[in-house]
């Protein structure tokens, strides 16, 4: 028997120029407010922006936007409603706050799901905020989405390195595209990070310096686009090429 | 929580005739003449529609092709206690229903165990749409 479902994803995708996968070896290192902020930064430069959660068992960057009352629309698919600019798809608009608990197989019917019923539409960028680590999601974006491209996400800790280090050898491996590494929650002037992504011979984007302030911007986009860490995020956005080419 | 009226069933219905058609070309078949397609009960497809859109996306090789559906009914295994159960979409807000038939995996948010109360259980059967053959 086939799963119908796998061959008409490439079709779903066809008209997004670049997708993104935010994500980390890590839990913890600011995944969801940089795919939030990034594709909030990229929509008020212009340019069509979907975000997908794809976090199942803890979605979050619905708090970050402050999403609340929308539901997508059906038309030969979903369609994602228009939060703040962004075509914005997560299980919340089905799961409520109920928790979510998936194990694998499940998590990878839930993923072809979305994408194989989810009408996008064009796109210049489909930022994706996902889970931690190398497991289901990861492996299902490098299966299902060929024109994927990872941001990498780590703090400046040797711990959230040791992952980051180990999802950026899977991608090697499987030559897919990595864009570059972040350096979120910076603070201080070690340069352990930059140095070891760059005998990776990866590009250091650069980093982002810890803001006390940036819990009380939460759930609202204008004011998060506002703090030290919006502005520093909106500044790499616009002066790395990396990440809009 | 919704708004629509099953409309997704042209999403699966494109990609089932995306597929036959793909499969016909790597299988040489000019002309197709049977569709075989399992269909879950968990996805509560509105077969009248999703037949409709299947209808509306054939192309000339699927002309005189005649569609065979069955229906799977869900089953469910719990991991914790192994008792078996079967669906009962009667049983649940339409809501829930809704919401199981755009992602069938939701049934974790929202369905327990009926013995031990965990949402630890596997889907057995009654998963989603599968193409089963097609014959030329």
């Amino acid at each position: 028997m086939i799963d119908p479902r796998l061959n008409i994803i490439d079709k779903r995708l066809a008209k997004i120029r670049k997708i993104i996968a935010v994500s980390s070896g890590k839990g913890g290192v600011g995944k969801s407010l940089i795919a939030s902020t990034l594709a909030l930064t990229l929509s008020r430069s212009g340019y069509q922006v979907g975000l997908l959660d794809l976090d199942f068992s803890s979605p979050s960057t619905h708090i970050i936007l402050g999403v609340k009352g929308v539901y997508p629309r059906e038309e030969k698919g979903i369609i994602p409603p228009v939060v703040h600019g962004l075509a914005y798809m997560s299980i919340i608009y089905y799961a409520g706050n109920c928790p979510s608990p998936l194990r694998g197989i499940d998590i990878s019917n839930a993923i072809i799901e979305l994408f194989a019923i989810t009408q996008w539409g064009s796109l210049d960028f489909l930022v994706i905020d996902m889970p931690p680590g190398i497991g289901d999601a990861t492996l299902d974006m490098i299966r299902l989405v060929k024109k994927i491209s990872f941001l990498v996400i780590t703090t400046s800790s040797k711990v959230a390195f040791e992952t980051v280090r180990k999802l950026i050898e899977l991608l090697g491996s499987l030559k897919v595209p990595v864009i570059g590494v972040i350096e979120n929650m910076k603070m201080t002037d070690s340069l352990f990070i930059r140095r070891n992504i760059e005998s990776l011979d990866l590009p250091f984007l650069g980093g982002i310096e810890f803001d006390y302030k940036l819990e009380e911007s939460i759930g609202n986009p204008n004011k998060l686009l506002e703090t030290q860490f919006g502005r520093s995020l909106g500044w790499l956005a616009s002066n790395r090429a990396e990440i809009r080419s | 929580m919704f708004r629509g009226s099953s409309m997704h069933e042209w999403a699966l219905a494109e990609a089932v005739v995306s597929t036959i058609l793909k499969l016909a070309e790597e299988e040489g078949l000019k002309d197709v003449v049977g569709v075989k397609i399992k269909i879950g009960e968990l996805q509560q497809i509105d077969r009248e529609i999703f037949e409709f859109a299947l209808s509306q996306f054939q192309s000339s090789s699927l002309r005189n092709a005649k569609f065979n559906f069955e229906t799977v009914k869900a089953k469910f295994k719990c991991r914790v206690c192994s008792h078996q159960w079967n669906f009962e979409a009667e049983n649940l807000e339409e809501d829930v229903s809704e919401a199981i038939h755009f992602i069938p995996e939701i049934a974790h948010s929202y369905m327990r165990c009926p013995k031990c109360e965990s949402p630890d259980f596997e889907i057995l059967a009654g998963r989603g749409v599968w193409l089963e053959s097609i014959t030329g």
